[in-house]
């Protein structure tokens, strides 16, 4: 499939997936992938962390105004910026009128108020912004790093609960909205993240089914990261590896060689189990995203990463197709 | 809490005093001959809280801890609030429920588990408080009080205290170890008993009641246009679930004040100790000497840091170090890839290693374990067992991941 196409497949794509599964990397990836493929791409990230701007090379967390993180070319960027309930409250308010009033209600901690005699109404505030975002016409690819999963069920679904709860007012309007935008397939779909291994799989399979069934959301590709490339050559022995090179090696580098060997493809055939368990239990198709052997990343390692994707996405239709 | 958890006062170990509040003065393996290990909080304390972000295997942790208290002979307890029940499938039980459950086993001491309902732990606190059945029975079927545990951040993490409060208080457990939960914000947990308390003394509900106590004209006017808002945002109704609910609560904030300074006192006490949990990934390690610095604020200290997850580095020898350096290999040999390999894991263990550098030396004396990537996933206590033999090997205190950890 073209990475064009791939990208167009709906105007908002929510990341989301357990905590540690490198949600926000892959955010970063997608935008980097989806920048590069020519798409003006809009990162919103909920908590104001540092982890998408530190991919681009940039310093500090997001602010509730946009950055640019990369610029291609005048149609072809990575902005980005925080969407928090509160945020989206004092907007919402002053949209509707109320704009002198709503930082004090923020400050005086009523939103806490509010929040508690309407569970949700923080994600919908969120989404609602979200939507509206989408409305605008404001990039052509919107991502939304999503709260971590248990966060994230509560965050999606919270828009049908206030349908049922709320009566009346802006509040249910804007929950309509939001269930409107979340069903249809065209407008968002929800990418989930995970890494090759039994619980994170086992999480995901979970988390895919309840979207699906208590929300009707559209679910792209599964993305796992963090997936080692295969490598047949490590099967050989360093002993007979260094006579095929004429080279001699002492006890503890043969050992050390032959563990470090035994150990990458004792985790690959971990992950290939888990790759398979995976495509049996969900019937959707997945990205495989590099491991790396860096703890930071940064510009190269999204490059890397939003490569792979790429070449993955390329895949899918040969895929689809055979 | 009890003194039965401090007869074993071993050389070197960090002495546990009763209601010990000047904790902040207090360093542990001050004035010691030896180091102390991780194994020894296991030994000494009566409360282990279990902290860090999201996905670094806190639960896991927590859990391996309280197995190895029972290895040890204690009567160990684990709390966890985990809606993905990973504590569960660790312990190869199915569901927990909010009362602990006995996990049979060969192991000389006991261990339990509890997977905390914070609905039902919440409800139980309501009426406690409440002066009557009346009371309790207005404010458990209110709808802004059935929102309450869903809705108001920290509500969680303010039950999952409470929880081990009770349990540490009741006496059934040597030692209590709890998994806090995956907050955004990790300081949440300390910070919960007080943000409930805040909220249930909030201006704006004092206000919520005060028609009902007729000092309606009292209001000044910018927070009758605060209440206007929230009426014309949310809809009416939801003004009047909240002044029902602020109804109900009076009289009872002070109850819930006196208990929260309980809770902050136990988590001061020596018998109390903080363990860190860290993935070795930069942001993670970031983010944990960010939560040490507030817990040191705080007056608490992070006693013992777990670094979960490495990658071995496949160097070690009884030496310490390989006798050669790595071959030049011929391009596309067998022999390239399998030294690309091994270098790929150096220095990502080297990398893992100077990410953690300076929390190392931010936690100190604090010992440090270093829990390797194993080649199995941790879904029973078999798995359990071997997290727990990692984390308490003889020299936890500087114990560097071997590839022993293939074994």
């Amino acid at each position: 499939m073209d990475v064009a196409s791939f990208c167009r497949q709906s105007r908002v794509l929510i990341v989301a997936g357990k905590g540690g599964v490198g949600k926000t990397t892959i955010t970063a990836s997608l935008a980097k992938m989806a920048s590069s493929a020519g798409l003006e791409v809009l990162v919103v990230e909920l908590e104001g962390k540092p982890g998408v701007p530190a991919a681009f090379g940039h310093e500090g967390s997001l602010d509730y105004d946009e950055t640019v993180l990369e610029s291609l070319s005048d149609d072809s960027r990575v902005r980005a910026r925080r969407i928090t309930p509160d945020d989206a409250l004092v907007e919402y308010l002053a949209d509707h009128g109320m704009k002198r009033i709503s930082k004090r209600l923020v400050s005086s901690g009523a939103l806490d108020v509010v929040a508690t005699a309407i569970p949700g109404i923080r994600d919908i505030l969120v989404l609602g912004k979200v939507k509206q975002l989408e409305r605008d016409d404001s990039a052509d690819l919107i991502l939304v790093d999503a709260p971590a999963t248990g966060h994230a069920m509560t965050f999606l679904s919270s828009a049908r609960g206030l349908l049922d709860a709320a009566r009346s007012g802006p509040v249910r309007s804007q929950a309509a909205d939001v269930v409107e935008l979340l069903s249809d397939a065209k407008r968002c779909q929800v990418a989930l993240v995970t890494l090759p291994e039994e619980m994170p799989v086992n999480e995901v399979v979970e988390t895919a089914y309840k979207l699906e069934d208590r929300i009707g959301i559209s679910l792209g590709p599964v993305i796992v990261n963090g997936c080692l490339a295969e490598q047949p050559l490590l099967e050989t022995d360093p002993a007979e590896a260094a006579e095929q090179a004429g080279v001699e090696l002492d006890q503890p580098v043969q050992e050390a060689l032959r563990a470090a060997a035994l150990f990458r493809t004792h985790r690959y055939q971990l992950q290939a189990a888990q790759w398979e368990r995976l495509e049996s239990e969900l019937p959707l198709p997945q990205l495989h995203a590099p491991f790396l052997f860096s703890p930071r990343i940064g510009p190269a390692e999204l490059e890397r990463i939003g490569f792979d994707l790429a070449e993955a996405v390329g895949r899918l239709e040969e895929y689809r197709e055979s | 809490m009890s003194d039965r958890a401090l007869t074993d006062e071993r050389e070197g170990a960090p002495r546990p005093k009763e209601l010990g509040d000047a904790k902040a003065a207090h360093r542990p393996g001050e004035a010691t001959h030896r180091r102390y290990q991780l194994a020894d909080l296991v030994e000494d304390r009566s409360v282990i809280v279990c902290c860090g972000s999201g996905g670094v295997g806190k639960t896991t942790v927590a859990a391996a801890f309280a197995l190895e208290a029972a290895r040890r002979g204690r009567r160990a307890c684990v709390v966890t609030i985990d809606p993905a029940r990973r504590l569960a499938d660790a312990l190869g039980l199915d569901t927990l429920t909010n009362s602990p459950k006995r996990i049979d086993g060969p192991w000389p001491g006991e261990l339990s588990a509890l997977m905390l309902d914070p609905k039902g732990t919440f409800d139980d606190l309501v009426r406690r408080y409440s002066a009557s059945s009346e009371q309790a029975e207005g404010i458990l079927s209110n709808r802004m009080y059935r929102n309450l545990t869903g809705a108001l951040s920290g509500t969680q993490e303010y039950m999952a205290m409470e929880k081990l409060y009770e349990l540490a208080e009741e006496g059934s457990y040597d030692i209590v170890v709890v998994d806090t939960p995956p907050t955004r914000n990790a300081i949440d947990f300390i910070d919960a008993p007080r943000r409930l308390t805040r909220f249930l003394g909030h201006r704006l509900f004092q206000f919520l009641l005060m028609p009902t106590r007729a000092y309606l004209r009292a209001v000044s006017v910018a927070t009758q246009a605060l209440l206007r808002t929230i009426s014309k945002v949310a809809g009416a109704e939801i003004v009047q679930d909240a002044v029902t609910f602020f109804q109900a609560f009076e009289g009872m904030e002070e109850g819930f004040r006196l208990r929260a300074d309980h809770m902050r006192k136990l988590l001061a006490r020596r018998t109390t100790a903080f363990v860190l949990v860290t993935s070795p990934r930069a942001d993670t390690v970031d983010e944990a000497g960010w939560f040490a610095d507030k817990l040191n604020e705080s007056g608490l200290a992070v006693e013992g840091l777990v670094v979960n997850r490495m990658h071995p580095s496949f160097t070690s020898t009884p030496e310490g170090s390989r006798t050669q350096p790595l071959p030049q290999a011929p391009e596309g040999s067998a022999l390239e890839a399998l030294v690309e390999n091994l270098r790929g894991y150096v220095a990502v263990n080297q990398r893992e290693e100077a990410a953690l550098a300076e929390l190392v030396v931010q936690v100190a004396p604090s010992p440090v374990a270093r829990v390797p990537l194993l080649d199995i996933d941790v879904t029973d206590t078999d798995g359990l067992g071997l997290v727990a033999d990692h984390l308490f090997s003889s020299d936890s205190g500087g114990a560097r991941p071997t590839s022993t950890a293939l074994a």
